[in-house]
């Protein structure tokens, strides 16, 4: 019995560990460094209907252990991912998480309705939190009637089951949360970034060329375990949390807090390995704290 | 094949104000096929600074890599404080590098470097030189108390410093020095800020050159984008600066 496997909707994992969507592209260069056969998902970068450049450079600054990026969703659009990005991870035993996104709910659902024919991808993750495009993404994660009439539309065409990403950048996360379970969601996964600015002090510009970027990395992870602890207590369906997790007790803390598994971010720049390290100690790290199956971790705060 | 290395401090020492030499042992060294590469560097060992820096490899041999740098703000000044016996936490060689064999045997090859874009010509240099071509360098720097190397470049061929304030060899950019030359170059390579490198494009248009490109990195493996750049030419309309370049050809990046 494999004690760090995790079963959840559409997805048998072999471990809780995945890196998220935007930090590992559709696989091929970390594919470079390992055999991502290890990880226990891939969630790839976001797939829009049509191919999509991004924002203008400077895309990402550094801040206080963290980092903002405005990258602006760019992918090289739906046809290019299913007939070459997605069957080149086919040689991988690997489930795939695609992750959707769009500006209008045909886009969502045409991009959906495609994807998730795609054999190895088990899961939808519908991005309704990009906060640096104009128009789509985040607008639909921040209302909750809308986001939970888009997970319906989206639930109406997909062969797989549906995430959606939440957004950290709401007054009240549970409130979403709710909508989209009620939309017919599969499960959840937060955070996406939180929006937030550096300036040049010598020009007093913005660091980004886009003004405003999304915050991640070790500097959110206190927000993420708050938002995971908070939603996975007020929904019944599965949450997969992520926000800074870099080292081992990151992915304990987060399983405690409530997530049934955790995808791994920014911290794939920082150490490129980190992912296949994190699959590594886990046992070791479960044999210290008495620790049977990974599964015993999931919401153990709500129990306290 | 890209490696993940704690490489060993073998030297750092400041060459010229704010400017650092460090010298790394390592398995890393013998996986440099060319010069101009780069290498992601850990700054320290906690969470701040977070990300990597991306360094040109200088130069390269034995086991060896030499990275030139400013140290500057909060990252390469942690790295400027590794000292001897040390330890630097390196991912690389990434990327592609400056081609050696556009340069044919026996013509003379032409590079320019402006600042810390300085530092990957020297490694080029000394291969264009063991494949026989000629190198001519023009280094362009801020000031007198920033120059370095200009001894080492001058060992492996013509050598000419413009400084913008003068204080070293010709006053002004690279650009007024390149005008005065007089040779025939079969190939010429740049790198450095990105008004230079126009200048030098536009300066040497119908000959064959090649350009070294900075952007901001997230990953420095191809994954992220955040170093892409605009092009005119090929497919997508864009190429990544850490896994494409950094270096590319003149005229495919648009600048
Ligand atoms: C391919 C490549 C090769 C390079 N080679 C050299 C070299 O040989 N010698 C050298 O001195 N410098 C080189 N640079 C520039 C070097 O990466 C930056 O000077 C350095 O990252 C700045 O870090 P910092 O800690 O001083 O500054 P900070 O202000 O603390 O940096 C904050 C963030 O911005 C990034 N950043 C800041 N300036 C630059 C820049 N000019 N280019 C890219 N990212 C930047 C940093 O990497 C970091 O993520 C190279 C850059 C690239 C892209
Ligand atoms: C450079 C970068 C690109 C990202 N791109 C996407 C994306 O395309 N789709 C998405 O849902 N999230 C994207 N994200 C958000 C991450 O998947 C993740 O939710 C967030 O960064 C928090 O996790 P972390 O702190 O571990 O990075 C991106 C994040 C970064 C840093
Ligand atoms: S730095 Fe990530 S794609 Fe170039």
């Amino acid at each position: 019995m494999n004690r760090l496997q995790v079963e959840l909707p559409g997805l048998s994992l072999k471990n809780p560990i995945m890196p998220a969507s935007g930090c590992f592209g559709f696989g091929k260069e970390y594919a470079q460094l390992y055999d991502l056969s290890k990880l226990g998902a891939i969630m790839v970068k976001a797939t829009t209907l049509e191919p999509r450049f991004g924002n203008p450079t400077p895309r990402v600054a550094e801040t206080p252990a963290g980092m903002l990026n405005a990258i602006g969703l760019q992918n090289p659009g739906l046809e290019k991912v299913v007939t070459e990005e997605l069957p080149w991870l086919e040689q991988y035993d690997v489930p795939i998480i695609a992750n959707v996104a769009g500006s209008e709910t045909e886009d969502y659902v045409a991009v959906a309705e495609r994807i998730s024919e795609a054999p190895n991808v088990h899961a939808l993750e519908l991005n309704i939190s990009c906060p640096n495009v104009k128009c789509g993404g985040i607008t639909f994660g921040t209302d909750p009637k809308i986001a939970g009439e888009l997970t319906r539309a989206v639930k109406a065409v997909s062969s797989v089951p549906v995430y959606v990403k939440l957004s950290p950048n709401v007054t009240d996360v549970t409130e979403i949360a709710r909508a989209v379970e009620a939309g017919g969601a599969d499960g959840l996964t937060l955070i996406n970034t939180l929006v937030g600015m550096r300036f040049d002090p010598r020009t007093g510009r913005p660091v980004i060329a886009n003004g405003t970027g999304g915050l991640s990395g070790p500097a959110v992870k206190p927000v993420a375990l708050r938002m995971v602890y908070e939603v996975s207590r007020s929904v019944s369906i599965p949450v997969i949390g992520m926000g800074g997790i870099s080292d081992v007790d990151d992915v304990i803390n987060f399983m405690s807090a409530g997530a049934s598994a955790v995808a791994v971010g920014t911290a794939n720049f920082v150490d490129h390995f980190v992912c296949p390290k994190l699959i590594d100690v886990l046992p070791d790290r479960l044999d210290e704290l008495g620790i049977g199956n990974i599964t015993e971790l999931i919401g153990r705060s709500h129990r306290i | 094949m890209i490696l993940n290395e704690r490489m060993k401090v073998a030297g750092q020492r400041e060459i010229a104000r704010n400017i650092f030499e460090l010298v790394l042992e390592g398995e890393l060294a013998d996986e440099i096929r060319e010069p101009g590469k780069f290498v992601h560097v850990r700054a320290g060992e906690t969470m701040d600074p977070l990300l990597r820096r991306p360094i040109s490899i200088a130069d390269y041999d034995d086991g060896r890599i030499t990275l030139i740098y400013r140290a500057e703000g909060d990252g390469t000044r942690v790295i400027s404080e590794k000292e001897r016996h040390g330890q630097a936490d390196v991912l690389g060689p990434l990327g592609n590098g400056f081609p050696v064999e556009a340069g044919a045997p026996g013509t003379k090859a032409l590079l320019v470097g402006g600042g810390i874009g300085v530092p990957p010509l020297y490694g080029l240099s000394k291969r264009l030189k063991e494949a026989g071509v000629e190198p001519v360098h023009v280094l362009g720097f801020q000031s007198d108390d920033v120059v370095f190397y200009e001894e080492e470049f001058s060992r492996l061929g013509e050598t000419h410093i413009a400084t913008v304030d003068g204080s070293r060899g010709t006053k002004g950019f690279v650009t007024d020095v390149m005008g005065a030359l007089g040779h025939e170059f079969s190939v010429y390579y740049s790198c450095g800020p990105l008004p230079m490198l126009k200048a030098v494009a536009d300066g040497m248009q119908g000959t064959e050159g090649y350009l070294s490109f900075e952007e901001r990195m997230g990953c420095g493996i191809g994954a992220c984008f955040a170093c892409v750049c605009r092009t005119d030419t090929n497919d997508p309309g864009y190429v990544k600066v850490c896994s494409d370049g950094p270096v590319f050809k003149a005229g495919v990046v648009s600048i």
